[in-house]
C-alpha cells in the first residue's frame, strides 16, 4: 500500500505580499518520483524554496505534512535533518569554506540530532570518496571553497554528490538540468537513478522534457499561475514538449 | 535603548566606584597622578636614576598634550578621570571564595572553550591555593630558554637585571613623546614583558602560549620590549581567548618591536577583554600602540590580531620598514557585537629599498557594532622599489551594526607599486539558507561563513592558536543572527 511521504494541501504562499502559489496540492508517495513542470514564472523554484523553508516565502494558508508531521513549524535546518533536500538552482559560493568542511558539518548536524558522536576523519573520507566515484566529481574539488570557481556543470554535479552523500527520504531537484549539457545531464540523472529507492521519493522540477527521458517520472504535473492545472504520467511531459505551454495555457484558459 | 550620555554617565559612576571605594592595600598608592606618584612607582620598582628620569620626561609632557578624539566611534566615550585612576598595585578586587560566586555566562564560555578548571577559577578571580602546573612548565621553559641565550623576563626585571639593553632600545621605537596614551604609559607602566633573542637564535618555542594565567596581573599600562638581533627568530603570543574581567577600564600599552638584519619577529594577538554588558556598559578601553621597526636590511616583522573584547578597541599595529629589503605584514580580525566599537589598522612606513608590505584586514560587525579600518600606506622618496598590497573586506552581520573604511596613501616616490582591494559583504541570507538546507543550525552556519571570511588571516596565527581562535570567533558572534 502506498505510505504518502509529503502531503501538499492547499498550498498558498506569497513573497513580498505578491501572491505565487495559489491554493496547490500534491501527494507524494514513498518510492515515487514526480515532475512538476510549468512554465517559466508559474512558481515552480517558490514551491521548492517553500518546502526547503526559505524565510523570505510567507505560507498564507494550506499545511504541508513531512513523514506525517507538520513542515511548516520547522526550521529549515530541522526539515533538512528529517530528511528533506533541495539541490538548488543556483548553488551559492561560500569563500573560505572547504567543501569537506561544509560536508562534514551537515553530517555531524545529523549525526548530533541522532544522538551520536561525529564521525571520524577515516569514516568520513572513505564515504566521500566513495560517493564523489557515483557523480564523477573530480576529488580535487572537494578541497576548494563551496562552489568557489565551479562551472555550471560542476555545481550541478555537486549538488547531486551532496545529496548522495546526505541520504535524503525526499529530493528535490530545482532545474537541475538547467545549464548541464547532454554528458552531465547523463551523469547526474544516472547519479539520481542510483538513489531510487521504494523508501525514497523525488520532485523533479523542470521546465523542459529532456531531464525525464532521463530521471522517468512515475506522475508529471504541469504548474500554471501557482497551480496544479493538469497531472499525468510521463507521456505528459511527451504531450506538453509537442505541443508547447502556450497551447496548454489556452486550453486550461478555456475551461476555466 | 540608552543614549549615549546615559551609558558615558554610567561608564564613569563605575569608574568612581572601583577607583575610590575599592579598599586601597598599603602597597597601593592613592588615585591620581603626579610627579610623587611616578616616583614612588620607580622607587617601588627598585628602578636606576635613568628609569625615574625618563618616566618623568615623559609625564611632564604628557601633561602638557591634548587627549585625542579623532578616532571614528559613534557611540563615544565617557570622560576619562585621570586623577581617579590608580596607577600602582591597582586595588586588587576582592577574590571570590569559590566558582559558584561567578557569573554563570562567563564560566559557560570557558567551559566551551574548553578552559581546564584551574585556569577558569584563576581567570575569573577566584582566589586559588593550588600550584598550577604552568608552574612547573614555567620552570622547563625558562631553563630551555637560557640554554638558547633568550631573555625572556618581565620588564621591570630586565630594567634591573639588563639595564644596558633596555636603556638603548626602550623609547626608540615609541618614543615617549609619541602620543597621548604611549605617554602616559610611558611615566606610569606597570609591568609587561622583556624579550632579547640573540644574534643567529631561533627562539626554541613560542613565547608566551603558558602565559593565559599570568597575564591576567599585567595590569592596564603593560610595556612590551621584544629586541631580534641579526639573523634570530621570534614568535611572541600576547592575550588569552578566554574573556578576561578586569576592573581597569582603561588599558593603555605599548608594544616596540626591534628587528635586526634578517631578523624576522611574528607577534600574535588574541584579545578578548570585557566588552561591556549588552548595554555596552563596563567594557575595557583598550588604547594601544603597537610598533615594530625592521632596522636591519631583510628584517621582516609580521602582526597577526584576533581582537574580539573591549568595548572600544582604539590601535594600529605598525612597521617602520627601514632595512632595504623588509618586509612588514599585517593581519587582522576584528569582530564588534553588542555595541562594541573598534577603529583599529595599520601604518607601513616605506624607507629603505625594495621593501614590501602586506596588509589583510577582515572587520565583521553584529548587533549594534561599529567596525573601522583605517590605515597609513607611506612611500618615503627614498623607498625605491616599494610594494604594498592591502586587502580590506568587512562583513556585516543584521542590519544596525555599521562597517567603515578609511584607507591613506600617501606615495613619494614614482616606483611605488601600491594595490588596494576592499570589499564590503552582507552575511548572504542565501549562504544561510543553503548551510540550513543542508542542515547545519543558524549559528554553526554563521560560525562557519565567518570562519571562512577570516580564513588568511587565521591562517597566520600560531597553530596551537587555530582551534582555540576558531572557537572564539563562534562564541563573540553568538546571538547575532536571528
Amino acid at each position: 500500500m502506498a505510505t504518502p511521504l509529503l502531503e501538499i494541501r492547499n498550498l498558498h504562499a506569497s513573497v513580498d505580499d505578491k501572491p505565487i502559489l495559489k491554493g496547490l496540492s500534491l501527494t507524494v508517495n514513498r518510492g515515487e518520483v514526480h515532475s512538476i513542470m510549468g512554465p517559466n514564472g508559474s512558481g515552480k523554484s517558490t514551491l521548492a524554496s517553500v518546502l526547503a523553508g526559505h524565510e523570505a516565502f510567507e505560507v498564507t494558508e494550506g499545511s504541508i505534512l513531512f513523514k506525517g508531521e507538520d513542515l511548516l513549524e520547522m526550521d529549515a535546518d530541522e526539515r533538512a535533518i528529517l530528511g528533506l533536500f533541495l539541490a538548488f538552482q543556483y548553488p551559492v559560493e561560500i569563500p573560505g569554506v572547504s567543501n569537506t568542511q561544509f560536508l562534514k558539518a551537515a553530517i555531524n548536524a545529523r549525526r548530533k540530532a541522532a544522538g551520536e558522536p561525529e564521525i571520524d576523519a577515516l569514516a568520513f573520507l572513505k564515504l566521500v570518496k566513495d560517493k564523489a566515484r557515483t557523480v564523477n566529481l573530480d576529488e580535487s574539488l572537494l578541497k576548494r571553497s563551496v562552489n568557489e570557481g565551479f562551472s555550471g556543470g560542476e555545481k550541478k554535479r555537486a549538488e547531486i554528490f551532496q545529496m548522495a552523500l546526505l541520504e535524503p527520504e525526499l529530493g528535490i531537484l530545482d532545474e537541475t538540468d538547467s545549464g548541464l549539457d547532454i554528458d552531465a545531464l547523463r551523469i547526474v540523472s544516472e547519479g539520481v537513478n542510483a538513489m531510487r529507492s521504494p523508501e525514497r521519493s523525488f520532485v523533479v522540477i523542470t521546465h523542459y522534457q529532456r531531464l525525464l527521458s532521463h530521471i522517468v517520472p512515475d506522475h508529471v504535473h504541469i504548474l500554471m499561475n501557482g497551480r496544479i492545472v493538469r497531472s499525468g504520467g510521463k507521456e505528459l511531459a511527451l504531450q506538453l514538449e509537442q505541443e508547447g505551454y502556450a497551447a496548454l495555457e489556452a486550453e486550461v484558459a478555456a475551461t476555466a | 535603548m540608552p543614549s549615549s550620555q546615559e551609558t558615558i554617565d554610567s561608564l564613569a559612576q563605575r569608574e568612581y566606584k572601583y577607583g575610590f571605594v575599592t579598599d586601597i592595600e598599603s602597597e597601593s598608592l592613592p588615585p591620581g597622578i603626579n610627579e610623587d606618584v611616578v616616583r614612588a612607582i620607580s622607587a617601588k620598582k627598585g628602578e636606576p636614576d635613568w628609569m625615574t628620569q625618563w618616566r618623568l620626561k615623559a609625564l611632564n609632557h604628557w601633561l602638557t598634550m591634548p587627549e585625542p578624539h579623532w578616532p571614528f566611534l559613534p557611540y563615544g566615550y565617557g570622560p576619562i578621570d585621570y586623577q581617579a585612576l590608580s596607577y600602582y598595585s591597582a586595588p586588587k578586587r576582592d577574590k571570590l571564595k569559590s566558582l559558584d560566586e561567578v557569573d554563570p555566562k562567563l564560566l559557560e564560555t570557558y567551559e566551551k572553550l574548553g578552559i581546564p578548571l584551574n585556569e577558569q577559577m584563576a581567570l575569573a578571580g577566584v582566589a586559588v591555593d593550588a600550584v598550577f602546573d604552568s608552574v612547573s612548565v614555567a620552570t622547563t621553559f625558562k631553563k630551555k630558554l637560557e640554554e638558547a641565550g633568550v631573555i625572556f623576563c618581565p620588564i621591570s626585571e630586565a630594567i634591573r637585571e639588563h639595564p644596558e639593553l633596555v636603556q638603548k632600545y626602550l623609547g626608540s621605537v615609541v618614543p615617549y613623546s609619541d602620543n597621548y596614551f604611549a605617554t602616559l604609559n610611558s611615566a606610569v607602566f606597570s609591568d609587561g614583558s622583556f624579550v632579547y633573542v640573540p644574534k643567529g637564535v631561533r627562539c626554541p618555542m613560542e613565547l608566551s602560549t603558558y602565559f593565559r594565567i599570568n597575564a591576567q596581573n599585567t595590569g592596564q599600562f603593560e610595556r612590551t620590549l621584544i629586541v631580534a638581533e641579526e639573523g634570530s627568530y621570534v614568535s611572541y603570543l600576547e592575550g588569552c581567548t578566554a574573556p578576561m574581567r578586569d576592573e581597569n577600564q582603561l588599558h593603555a600599552a605599548v608594544v616596540e618591536l626591534v628587528a635586526m638584519k634578517d631578523a624576522h619577529i611574528k607577534y600574535s594577538t588574541i584579545q578578548n577583554w570585557y566588552p561591556g554588558d549588552e548595554e555596552g556598559k563596563g567594557g575595557i578601553y583598550n588604547f594601544v600602540t603597537k610598533r615594530g621597526a625592521c632596522r636591519g636590511d631583510r628584517s621582516h616583522i609580521s602582526w597577526t590580531q584576533l581582537e574580539t573584547g573591549s568595548a572600544i578597541t582604539w590601535k594600529y599595529p605598525s612597521v617602520i620598514l627601514q632595512g632595504d629589503h623588509s618586509k612588514g605584514e599585517f593581519y587582522s580580525v576584528a569582530v564588534t557585537n553588542g555595541r562594541q566599537q573598534a577603529d583599529t589598522g595599520t601604518k607601513m612606513i616605506h624607507i629603505g629599498r625594495d621593501t614590501s608590505s602586506t596588509i589583510v584586514s577582515k572587520g565583521i560587525s553584529a548587533g549594534q557594532g561599529h567596525n573601522t579600518y583605517r590605515g597609513l600606506v607611506k612611500i618615503n622618496p627614498g623607498a625605491e622599489n616599494a610594494r604594498n598590497y592591502t586587502q580590506c573586506d568587512s562583513m556585516l552581520i543584521g542590519d544596525r551594526c555599521g562597517a567603515h573604511t578609511f584607507p591613506y596613501i600617501d606615495i613619494k616616490n614614482p616606483t611605488a607599486k601600491v594595490e588596494h582591494e576592499a570589499s564590503t559583504s552582507k552575511i548572504g541570507e542565501d549562504q544561510m539558507f543553503y548551510c540550513k538546507q543542508r542542515g547545519i543550525t543558524e549559528e554553526d552556519a554563521v560560525s562557519l561563513i565567518v570562519n571562512g571570511f577570516c580564513k588568511k588571516v587565521l591562517a597566520e596565527l600560531p597553530m596551537e592558536f587555530a582551534v582555540e581562535a576558531n572557537k572564539l570567533l563562534s562564541i563573540s558572534l553568538e546571538g547575532s543572527v536571528g
